[in-house]
């Protein structure tokens, strides 16, 4: 039974097993590779084979851009208030209760003070598995907290977007915060304070159209969704197929409105240029 | 144009034309004391039904397509208004007009999105819905107000910005969040009017006032009634739901504080009585102006960012 003893080298693992302890495997969207965890992590969760960028949470991103143990948080428990009362098919109480419960957050950013090679910067970091990544008042007064502390002690603020847009269900209180955090910055701005913004896949709506966009430089992730309406509801706009490569990063750079677009593995290196070249 | 008449409204005007031809035919019969009688009766059954609409309701009329527009009010409360074009990089955007003019002894700039009547002055206007050269025609015309010194006052009536292909090409994001910052530390006076439609940042691109103003029956939200049916209820069919849960009126926006005025309008609606309506607004303008005149450019500077910081609701 020959056949039965394959030794063709395209079949055969990259590792070897017994490398791999039990725990999860993850496959890739871009290539479909199945990756360990372990070796994902390693790799700053992009693809060993592709370079195709995981989604991943503010925490991963604190490890990646920050030093360790240098991150203190602000704000860490400011929760959503319901301020409309808002029920569609769920209470919005009860749909943020089991997105905390079942995400560890509070709501989706993470805002405080860390180093980045030794440099004190302000940092926010969107989380898009709390309720898509959505700015309601919460996100809003987090981010305005964050941009005033840099106005005051004069630090680079470095803000990491992952977000739908507006959260719905704070009706127009969810709008204002585009104001908002788009005013703080302004005086930011005055200040001559840097402000760096990284958009992450996804980054659309209402953050794009506000803090996102409003980057002193704004550094894109390879092939992140990037625009402002989303593009199902753009195709039933033009009613046509949208060109290929449409709203990723790789298009707004080409399109003239992001200044570069790195991967994850020279994030922190070109962030930590850009800040040391304008100070 | 014929009249138009939303459900709701039916059982009123069907009254109301029913009076119309009494009156017409009564001749020599004595009944114009009866006539009086029931007008008085349709009057109050009206007042009864506009001053308790439905959420959804206002939606409708916010969207009357015979309701005043941006120019409407311009040529009804200005002179001399000398209209501007174009964004100074890509085209002129027909959804926003704007251009100095001068409303009683202020000479102002006045900017607004600004809808079609029928279908081929809707396809001009692109249905109110600004794409990113409208938003920055509209900043163009701000700096120009900061350098003159003159007040700006904005109009908002659109059903969002246009979510077209090229409209993203031309970075739609950037366009807007380029106003919410630039309007923030305008060193002139911004009054902001929502007049219609306020939908999302297509409306607030060009909303970020001194003071933020609400015609009765507007609306102004984070998204439409039916965007939200559709994404949170999956279906379009839960607008009515969406349009009470969103709270979205001028009354209920005023209880939010997210803006600081009602302005009336003629009973039934501004669609029933332009001139009314633009002789209302016009008194409040002026009343307006007056007071934010006075202001220093620093002060008016620090009352906008203290305005908009104040806006959220969060439990610490």
């Amino acid at each position: 039974m020959s056949w039965f003893n394959r030794s063709k080298e395209n079949i055969s693992p990259d590792t070897m097993k017994k490398d791999i302890p039990d725990g999860l495997w993850e496959k890739c969207e871009g290539c479909g590779e199945i990756i360990h965890n372990k070796q994902l992590e390693q790799n700053l969760w992009t693809c060993i084979k592709c370079g195709f960028h995981f989604r991943i949470g503010s925490q991963e991103y604190i490890n990646i851009i920050l030093d360790k143990g240098s991150f203190r948080e602000m704000d860490k428990k400011m929760r959503s208030a319901d301020p409309l009362d808002f029920t569609d098919t769920k209470k919005y109480t009860s749909r943020v209760q089991e997105t905390i419960k079942k995400s560890g957050l509070y709501d989706a950013v993470r805002t405080g003070i860390g180093k980045l090679n030794n440099i004190e910067i302000g940092f926010g970091c969107m989380d898009f598995k709390f309720i898509g990544g959505s700015m309601g008042s919460v996100v809003g007064e987090k981010i305005s907290r964050l941009i005033d502390r840099c106005y005051r002690y004069k630090y680079p603020l470095v803000i990491i977007s992952a977000s739908g847009g507006a959260r719905m269900m704070e009706g127009a209180y969810s709008l204002m915060q585009m104001a908002k955090t788009s005013s703080r910055l302004a005086r930011l701005a005055e200040a001559k304070v840097p402000y760096i913004s990284i958009l992450t896949d996804p980054t659309t709506g209402g953050t794009s159209a506000s803090y996102a966009m409003l980057g002193d430089f704004i550094i894109a992730e390879p092939q992140a969704l990037i625009g402002f309406a989303g593009p199902r509801v753009i195709k039933q706009t033009i009613g046509k197929d949208l060109p290929e490569g449409f709203q990723k990063s790789e298009f707004v750079l080409e399109h003239g409105f992001i200044d570069i677009v790195t991967p994850r593995k020279e994030l922190k290196n070109t962030i930590f240029n850009l800040i040391t070249l304008v100070s | 144009m014929a009249k138009i008449v939303l459900d709701f409204e039916k059982p009123i005007f069907d009254l109301e034309a029913k009076i119309d031809e009494m009156r017409k035919f009564s001749g020599n019969l004595n009944i114009e004391k009866e006539i009086v009688r029931i007008e008085e009766k349709v009057k109050k059954l009206k007042e009864n039904l506009y001053n308790d609409l439905t959420r959804w309701q206002r939606v409708q009329l916010a969207r009357h397509p015979e309701r005043p527009y941006t120019l409407d009010y311009i040529y009804l409360m200005t002179e001399n208004f000398v209209e501007l074009h174009g964004d100074r990089y890509f085209k002129d955007d027909k959804s926003i007009v704007g251009g100095f003019a001068k409303i009683d002894n202020f000479n102002v700039m006045i900017i607004g999105h600004q809808k079609g009547r029928d279908t081929k002055s809707n396809v001009f206007r692109n249905f109110g819905m600004p794409n990113p050269e409208g938003y920055r025609k509209a900043l163009r015309l701000m700096k120009l107000a900061e350098k003159f010194n003159k007040p700006v006052i904005t109009m908002i009536d659109t059903p969002g910005a246009y979510p077209g292909l090229e409209a993203e090409e031309r970075g739609q994001a950037e366009a807007i969040a380029r106003n919410l910052f630039e309007m923030s530390k305008l060193k002139v006076p911004i009054l902001v009017i929502i007049i219609g439609e306020g939908a999302s940042g297509g409306a607030l691109g060009i909303g970020v006032g001194n003071r933020v103003l609400m015609l009765e029956n507007c609306w102004y939200s984070v998204i439409s009634p039916e965007s939200c049916s559709s994404i949170l209820w999956r279906s379009w069919e839960f607008k009515e739901q969406a349009a009470e849960a969103l709270k979205l009126t001028a009354p209920d926006l005023l209880n939010q504080k997210l803006i600081d005025r009602i302005v009336p309008e003629p009973l039934g609606g501004a669609h029933t009585d332009y001139k009314e309506a633009a002789t209302i607004l016009k008194k409040v303008i002026i009343e307006e102006l007056t007071h934010l005149v006075k202001l220093k450019p620093e002060k008016l500077v620090e009352n906008r960012l203290e305005k908009f910081s104040k806006m959220g609701e969060f439990i610490e």
